[in-house]
């Protein structure tokens, strides 16, 4: 097993962090990881994304030109990564914000409106996580119990009745996300 | 506590290993794309359990000189930096390769020349394996590619640095840096004791109460005296030369074409690599993990099998000079460069070889 994924959005977004729960949660199962972010002079509201790798075999380049998977989370990232998934790839995006969505026919399409499931909720600060429902819905490339496991590993003791409200957003990405154009 | 599996930062695995291996002193500077070294020994307080002495120095020349005075006294001392400040350090790093000192010097290196960028780069090859600062002197450089490597170096770099009494570096870039992976840290073992210290470094300045003094310099005025210390500096580097060069070599047995990349330019070769494979273009990859010593022998070797060599690097072509003096032009070195902080992805590397190696056939 093998998964090259891209998580790429606006800073501020919880790409970054959403990217280390997923290497984590493939930590938890023994099995190699990286997670590579774009580093710069990133600022709330610019454009950030990392690019996570998690495989049964030791891992070459952290840096590809090809994805398996993109997460895309604001229209920026739409335009330089959808021609970068592969042939049979999959793309999910957030509608909001999104005016032009992906139109390649050679991938698999999906949408999530976790930005939206978010606010109605109020749960904005997990946004984050409903979308890692949606990927882990249709690539369960990590088990929910890995997850849970390394944000109990990752997250300080003191936010661990957070853990529940967390897993509730996953249950909730894996339930709203559906094909594009449904 | 013995070794632990977590997911970390190249940076942070280097100051978690610095403080398990029971490292003396830190002494440094925040630049980035290093500051996670510096900002992770503050967060994990060592000076609390290990004993371990972490300063921010006022600047760069400052800290370099706090581990000259810290490695004259026998001490495990390191210092961390990128680019820009790695060129204030040279004078230092001089003086400490004169004196014959220990130490461990991390360059994560960014684009230069100047103040430069805050992106990747190779482009301080030269410096740290030519000698960055004046006179004749070698550091002993290790280019880590992975999370692991960078946790690991930094016990090797000081177990060399002590044996040889010469000073090391970590030369790596902000890709391995800032990157996360799965790391096996070192099982913790407690610093040196004093008498430990006194007994391992006869030569230290640790006090000389019923000894003669130690004398920690880099200054002699008698010419004939600095020959003869320049003569022993070099065959001290000629014994290094011959023993210490490290490397790996993957997939090169069958190898047509074969790439030379260290560091984060070696990962994404790799993959180059298992592409070409895939297209039926047999290519390998031979890794220094020594920039100095550079494995001349076992490029000279592998040579001797292929039809080209491609010097992937994030530069204009350095370690490209060393490959070229192994293969003492027995078949086409060609280099594949991406400058001033940008990276190349997998797919460049192989249209490189494609263009400057076959297709010139």
């Amino acid at each position: 097993m093998k998964e090259e994924i891209i998580i790429a959005g606006f800073g501020g977004q919880g790409v970054l962090s959403m990217g280390k729960i997923l290497a984590y949660s493939g930590l938890m199962e023994d099995k190699e990881v990286t997670w590579m972010p774009a580093y710069g002079p990133e600022q709330r509201g610019g454009t950030a994304n990392v690019t996570v790798i998690i495989s049964d075999e030791r891992i070459s380049s952290p840096i590809l030109s090809k994805y398996d998977t993109a997460i895309i989370l604001n229209q920026p990232s739409l335009a330089k990564f959808e021609s970068k998934v592969k042939p049979g790839g999959v793309l999910i995006y957030d509608g909001y914000g999104i005016i032009n969505p992906p139109t390649r026919k050679d991938i698999r399409v999906y949408r999530i409106d976790a930005m939206d499931e978010a606010n109605e909720r109020k749960m904005a600060k997990t946004f984050n996580m409903i979308v890692l429902g949606g990927l882990l819905k249709i690539r369960p490339v990590v088990s929910v119990e890995s997850v849970v496991k390394a944000l109990r590993k990752t997250l300080p003791e003191r936010h661990h009745n957070l853990i529940p409200m967390n897993e509730e957003a996953i249950k909730i990405g894996m339930e709203i996300i559906r094909e594009a154009g449904e | 506590m013995t070794e632990e599996v977590v997911l970390m930062k190249g940076n942070e695995a280097i100051a978690h290993a610095a403080v398990r291996i029971g490292v003396d002193g830190y002494f440094g500077y925040p630049i980035t794309p290093q500051s996670e070294v510096l900002e992770t020994l503050a967060e994990l307080k060592p000076w609390e359990t290990t004993g371990m002495v972490v300063l921010q120095a006022e600047s760069e020349v400052a800290a370099i000189n706090m581990v000259y005075g810290g490695a004259g006294s026998g001490k495990m001392v390191m210092t961390s930096s990128s680019s820009p400040g790695v060129s204030l350090k040279q004078e230092g790093i001089s003086y400490i390769a004169g004196a014959e000192l220990p130490c461990l010097v991390v360059n994560v290196m960014r684009g230069g020349p100047g103040l430069g960028t805050i992106q990747p780069s190779q482009a301080d090859y030269f410096q740290a394996t030519k000698g960055g600062g004046h006179g004749d002197y070698r550091l002993i450089v290790l280019a880590p590619a992975s999370v692991q490597e960078m946790a690991d170096f930094v016990d090797l770099a000081f177990k060399l640095a002590f044996k040889y009494r010469n000073p090391a570096m970590i030369l790596t870039d902000g890709v391995i840096g800032q990157m996360m992976e799965k790391v096996v840290l070192p099982a913790p073992r407690p610093r040196r004791t004093e008498e430990e210290v006194t007994a391992q470094c006869p030569w230290a300045a640790t006090g000389c109460k019923g000894r003669k003094p130690n004398i920690i310099t880099s200054l002699e005025l008698d010419p004939s005296v600095m020959e003869q210390r320049n003569l022993h500096l070099q065959a001290k580097y000629a014994e290094i030369e011959e023993k210490e060069a490290r490397y790996e070599e993957i997939n090169c047995e069958d190898a047509e074409y074969l790439i030379v990349a260290f560091g984060s330019c070696a990962r994404i070769a790799q993959k180059s690599m298992e592409h070409a494979r895939e297209m039926g273009i047999k290519v390998g990859l031979l890794r220094p993990v020594t920039l100095w010593p550079f494995p001349t022998k076992a490029v000279k070797e592998r040579a001797k099998q292929v039809k080209g060599i491609l010097v992937v690097e994030l530069n204009s072509g350095q370690m490209i000079e060393d490959v070229q003096l192994a293969v003492e032009c027995k078949v086409p070195v060609e280099h594949f460069g991406r400058l001033g902080g940008i990276v190349p992805d997998p797919d460049e590397v192989i249209e490189a070889i494609r263009k400057q190696l076959i297709n010139k056939q």
